[in-house]
């Protein structure tokens, strides 16, 4: 079970459930510190986060390392924002269930990955319409005051474009 | 106590055999690292619908994920580990040896690099599926096993380049 933040004094009722993700790969600190000062400053609750393998803790924010599935499929839809890295089953899940999505992309000059495909990730679905981009943690602060601007995007199926499916089944066939 | 099958009844079995390898549905092996390879190759599933598939990860808690299909776990591994990468291969081979799958069909990362290599030189007829998350460039591994597939497909149109990859659509849908 998940302990969420109980009603610490003075901790507002959330508008907004919050969920953040760095996926389970690398943890990506950058990202959870910044929420965490920003939630702590704002005396914010409602805001969980699944934080990889790191040695820093959050001090004030709900969080877990690693999620079983199940348990995260549960967070994420119970959520009402989703914040995360630019991992690819965060941003797809967020298209198919419809979740307003923030990406901030790890930085391979930061230590954050093995190289800079995050960034080229989130610059073109960005310019595909289909996920909100802060580049780094003041664009992050400056999306986060301003959530209730955030519109969901066109649902996705689940599955790929039926061009592919078939190009695939079709050479399987042969 | 089940009786043992009587010769016939064994004779039958194997003309039925034939019968349905003649008729054939194809068998594939679907494999992908954790994270958003394996979220990638779910999405394909429809491509698969007519065969019969067996999916290999590198979690044993995405075995739900493709329930009530075949579901082995693959070693993780990463080009900067050698021993890993090593036991990967490993596993692997004897995965395709064993299943002898028809069609290997992957979505990266490493696990299906060795997929493709190792599958190529069993005979098998290959796919790689670029990932959508490389939308500038091709990952080492797409552009080194890609190479040798029988299909190579890139997620994005404007990496299509006329001696493969080919783009036929993404997996967003």
């Amino acid at each position: 079970m998940i302990q969420h933040a109980t009603e610490k004094d003075g901790v507002q009722t959330p508008k907004k459930r919050i969920f953040v993700t760095v996926g389970t790969d690398l943890p990506f600190d950058r990202l959870a510190k910044a929420i965490d000062d920003w939630a702590r400053e704002n005396k914010l609750g409602g805001i969980f986060a699944q934080i990889g393998e790191t040695n820093w803790k959050p001090s004030y924010i709900s969080y877990q390392n690693f999620l079983e599935p199940p348990v995260f499929k549960n967070e994420f839809l119970n959520a009402d924002i989703i914040v995360s890295h630019a991992g690819m089953g965060t941003i797809l899940s967020s298209l198919q269930y419809q979740k307003p999505l923030i990406v901030m992309p790890r930085k391979a000059s930061l230590g954050e990955h093995r190289n800079e495909h995050q960034l080229a990730t989130a610059k073109h679905l960005q310019k595909l319409n289909k996920i909100n981009v802060a580049s780094d943690e003041n664009e992050l602060l400056e999306m986060l005051s301003n959530l209730d601007s955030f519109e969901t995007r066109e649902p996705i199926g689940p599955y790929a474009h039926p061009n592919l499916t078939d190009t695939l089944r079709q050479f399987i066939a042969q | 106590m089940t009786k043992p099958p009587s010769s016939s009844t064994l004779e039958e079995a194997t003309a039925q055999q034939k019968q349905s390898s003649a008729t054939s549905r194809k068998k594939v092996l679907a494999i992908a690292s954790g994270g958003g390879h394996w979220v990638q190759l779910l999405r394909l599933r429809p491509a698969f619908s007519e065969c019969d598939v067996i999916f290999a990860t590198t979690r044993e808690s995405y075995r739900g994920d493709v329930s009530p299909h075949r579901f082995v776990r693959v070693p993780d591994c990463n080009r900067w580990e050698k021993i890993k990468l090593l036991r990967s291969a490993l596993m692997i081979t004897a995965l395709i040896l064993r299943e002898r799958p028809d069609t290997i069909v992957t979505t990266g990362a490493a696990p299906g690099y060795f997929a493709i290599r190792i599958g190529k030189l069993l005979n098998k007829r290959t796919i790689w599926v670029d990932s959508i998350a490389n939308a500038e460039e091709l990952s080492m591994s797409g552009t080194k096993a890609g190479k040798h597939a029988d299909l190579w497909l890139t997620q994005w149109a404007h990496l299509e380049k006329p001696a493969g990859p080919k783009f036929a659509g993404n997996v967003l849908g």
